[in-house]
């Protein structure tokens, strides 16, 4: 053990802001990472034990015990739920001989939940020892139990063959399909990456490049829909020796997946996205940050930043610019979704907790290591790339004013055409149904969690920074789903699972609107609840960051736009009920006394 | 006029906010003139011998016993008021909320230093007489509807005065920032 943590630290040259990586190393390793690995560690990069374990402590993928020699991590978002994650659950426990969240006696199997997986096209899913399992049946959990207590290795579990496109190539050999329904301008695959690089960026400065960004009025991907141009303009102009670049590939939002695909399919028209940006800037180093789940693309994409080296649309004088010199170094999550927050992304890359951090400072002025930094998302540097290949006129003639060129989304839910679909902004939710192949649809979750649960009312409404805005992620429900208790409860509880505990507004106020919608879901509820949940919620504003200010969207939308399910629920008569229980609140204490028992 | 009828009732506190209600020192004659009291430990009024205006709360629920006391008080009262850290949040009694019953039972009548060596039957009292522990210490809100909330360990003499005078003229509660400070 120790000469492996030894050469697990060289390789990140005992750089204490490299600490994630070191991390995912010993867990990948050993399987988990014990208090001995976190003294040698702590002592190795000169921190103390405590730093390093609160940034072991903070993350899903990190393990302070052995979670097996096959730790299966089953996927709980709603998606998962809605495809028969419950019988999949069932008979891996049953299977196994455990419940969920324990190993085996024998150290063989390890089972674990987890938040959302990016797969929802593709549900239930899990993730063992890394490699993506989707599309999941009892029968095939059967399988896979079996096959693992006979000693197989990871690759003979895999019988279902390789998913389409680049899923198959050498390098990644996932399971996993692309599912893409609908290309547009930006992800048209006719595209010779490189191009822009070479082509483009010698011809214009700097400032033209901003200036070209500013005019197509291009705003960030991943739901803020933050001015681009304004964002690379602001960090060029904050004076700094050191600036950086990264790519927020940190997808957490339940029901979206798009930058897998991106990743998986186009992943050098990210990368010349950075390099634009890094010449925009100013940038000498850019980070892409993976999540986590998305870690069986990593020799791939490691492989293509190689490439680009070899063909200096990477590293010195980059195209021939004087100069211009550009690295990406990818970051790996280890499982948080707060993460995608920049800040905290900014955090988790420099190795600590991905806790976020107040505001302002903005990471354009002070990011990655305090230093000037631009964070935009997957899709965002992929669209940059056609703005100057195209010109800004040609990216505004896609959209609407407010809302220029496409999106990239992600759909998912009861729909015949899950997965990805790349559409102009300016398509009402009746469209995007009848694109997927929904015709039955009682709801839509447009935007993920932090989003909104929309209504048949609603569906005439358009996709756009102006009305219903979306990082990309559509979830669509049809009459079979009871949308209190498949979908509310659902996302309230992701985000208790989710908050990384720093404000108190998020860390409890969650679980408190939880608790109150259970109590009306078991028939306890009285009207003054409903609308005490709406008074409640609104003290979630004062949290940190968007995670904690959003936590109480599925329930504040839902009584919106469902206020009959929740009136059809409560007790009308009733005007307060504090759901308290008498025989219940006692019976641990009548069963250590032994009192009411037969007397003899 | 009648004059407005007020309830006090200790639960799982210590009765220093009934101690902090006696400091208002001599404005308890003023308080005598303006109320009368019904059940109270101030009186010794064991029962509702009436309905009553207001009924101050302190402590919060840790037996059953304090869950039927306050559910008692909020059928008697019009209005019902928590007063004090314990009545509102559990307070100190709410500290053994993360042990379970048992492992507090045993603690108590077991293990602790003690008892450890005097109670050779190992046992755990059980009379049917005794009130019953809760699985936690709720605060009152949790088990019956509160309308008003005064904080404090224990709240100010002068908080309770103007709380309780402001209710009693149907007035706008002012509460400056001296009467919360605790400092």
């Amino acid at each position: 053990m120790e000469e492996s943590i030894s050469s697990i630290l060289d390789r990140y040259n005992h750089d204490v802001y490299r600490l994630m990586d070191i991390l995912i190393d010993v867990q990948s390793d050993q399987g988990f990472i014990g208090d001995q690995a976190i003294a040698r560690i702590a002592e190795d990069l000169g921190i103390s034990k405590a730093d390093v374990e609160q940034t072991r402590s903070f993350y899903h993928f990190f393990s302070k015990k052995p979670t097996g020699k096959y730790s299966i991590y089953l996927n709980t978002s709603v998606n998962a739920c809605m495809m028969g994650r419950d019988a999949v659950a069932r008979t891996f426990e049953v299977e196994a001989g455990i419940p969920f969240n324990s190993v085996t006696r024998d150290g063989l199997i390890g089972l674990f939940d987890t938040s959302c997986i990016g797969m929802s096209d593709q549900e239930p899913a899990a993730i063992i020892n890394g490699k993506i399992f989707p599309n999941l049946t009892p029968f095939r959990v059967k399988e896979l139990i079996r096959d693992i207590r006979a000693g197989k290795s990871m690759e003979e579990l895999v019988v279902e063959g390789y998913g389409d496109g680049q899923n198959s190539n050498p390098d990644i050999r996932a399971v996993v399909s692309n599912n893409i329904r609908k290309i547009g301008p930006v992800l048209d695959p006719d595209y010779k990456p490189g191009e822009v690089i070479r082509k483009k960026l010698p011809a214009m400065t700097p400032q033209q490049v901003i200036d070209e960004m500013k005019r197509s009025n291009i705003r960030g991907r991943g739901g803020a829909g933050f001015p681009t141009g304004m964002k690379w303009e602001i960090c060029r102009k904050t004076e700094s020796d050191e600036k950086y670049i990264i790519c927020n590939a940190d997808e957490g939002e339940p029901g979206t997946f798009k930058d897998r695909v991106i990743l998986t399919e186009r992943p050098k028209l990210l990368l010349e996205g950075m390099v634009v940006a890094a010449y925009a800037i100013g940038a000498r180093q850019g980070i892409l940050y993976i999540r986590h789940e998305y870690k069986y693309l990593k020799i791939y994409l490691e492989k293509l930043i190689e490439g680009a080296h070899k063909r200096n649309l990477m590293g010195k004088n980059i195209a021939g610019i004087e100069g211009f010199d550009f690295d990406v170094r990818i970051q790996f999550g280890a499982g948080s979704y707060v993460c995608g927050e920049e800040s905290a992304l900014i955090e988790s890359a420099e190795g600590k907790r991905g806790e976020p951090r107040d505001k302002p400072p903005f990471p354009v002025e002070k990011g990655y290591l305090d230093k000037p930094t631009v964070v935009n998302n997957v899709e965002t540097f992929c669209s940059a790339v056609k703005v100057l290949l195209n010109g800004a006129d040609w990216y505004r003639s896609f959209g609407t004013t407010d809302s220029t060129g496409t999106k990239v989304l992600s759909i998912s839910g009861d729909c015949r055409y899950p997965g990805v679909y790349e559409v102009e902004w300016g398509f009402s939710v009746n469209d995007i149904c009848g694109m997927a192949g929904a015709d039955d649809v009682i709801a839509v979750q447009v935007g993920g969690p932090s989003g909104s649960l929309v209504g048949p009312s609603d569906f005439d409404r358009i996709l756009c920074y102006a009305d219903l805005s979306t990082g990309g992620s559509l979830i669509i429900f049809n009459h079979t789903r009871d949308l209190l208790q498949d979908v509310v409860l659902n996302f309230t509880s992701f985000f208790i699972e989710e908050s990384c505990g720093s404000c108190s507004t998020c860390r409890i106020m969650p679980v408190i609107l939880r608790n109150k919608l259970l109590k009306i879901l078991n028939a306890r509820g009285a009207k003054s609840d409903i609308s005490e949940m709406l008074e409640w919620a609104a003290i979630l504003k004062a949290s940190r960051c968007g995670l904690g200010q959003t936590a109480a969207n599925p329930i504040i939308t839902s009584i919106q736009n469902f206020r009959h399910l929740y009136d059809q629920k409560v007790r009308g008569e009733v005007r307060y009920d504090s759901g308290f229980d008498l025989t219940q609140a006692t019976q641990e204490a009548i069963a250590a006394t032994g009192r009411y028992t037969a007397v003899d | 006029m009648e004059k407005p009828v007020i309830a006090t009732a200790s639960l799982a506190g210590c009765f220093g906010c009934h101690m902090s209600l006696l400091d208002i020192d001599e404005r308890i004659l003023d308080l005598i003139e303006l109320v009368d009291f019904n059940k109270s430990p101030i009186n010794d009024i064991k029962e509702f011998a009436r309905e009553c205006d207001i009924g101050l709360i302190e402590g919060g629920c840790c037996l059953d016993e304090n869950v039927h006391v306050l559910k008692d008080f909020r059928n008697h009262c019009r209005i019902l008021v928590s007063v004090g850290e314990c009545a509102i949040m559990g307070g100190l009694p709410a500290m053994r909320n993360g042990i379970s019953v048992r492992e507090c039972l045993e603690e108590a009548y077991l293990n602790g230093p003690s008892v450890r060596n005097y109670n050779e039957n190992k046992i755990l009292p059980n009379d049917e007489e005794l009130p019953v522990l809760l699985n936690r210490v709720y605060p009152c809100h949790e088990v019956v509807k509160i309308d008003y909330f005064l904080p404090g360990c224990p709240p100010d003499a002068d908080l309770l005065w103007r709380a309780l005078t402001a209710l009693l003229n149907n007035r706008k509660m002012d509460l400056p920032y001296e009467v919360f400070k605790f400092d």
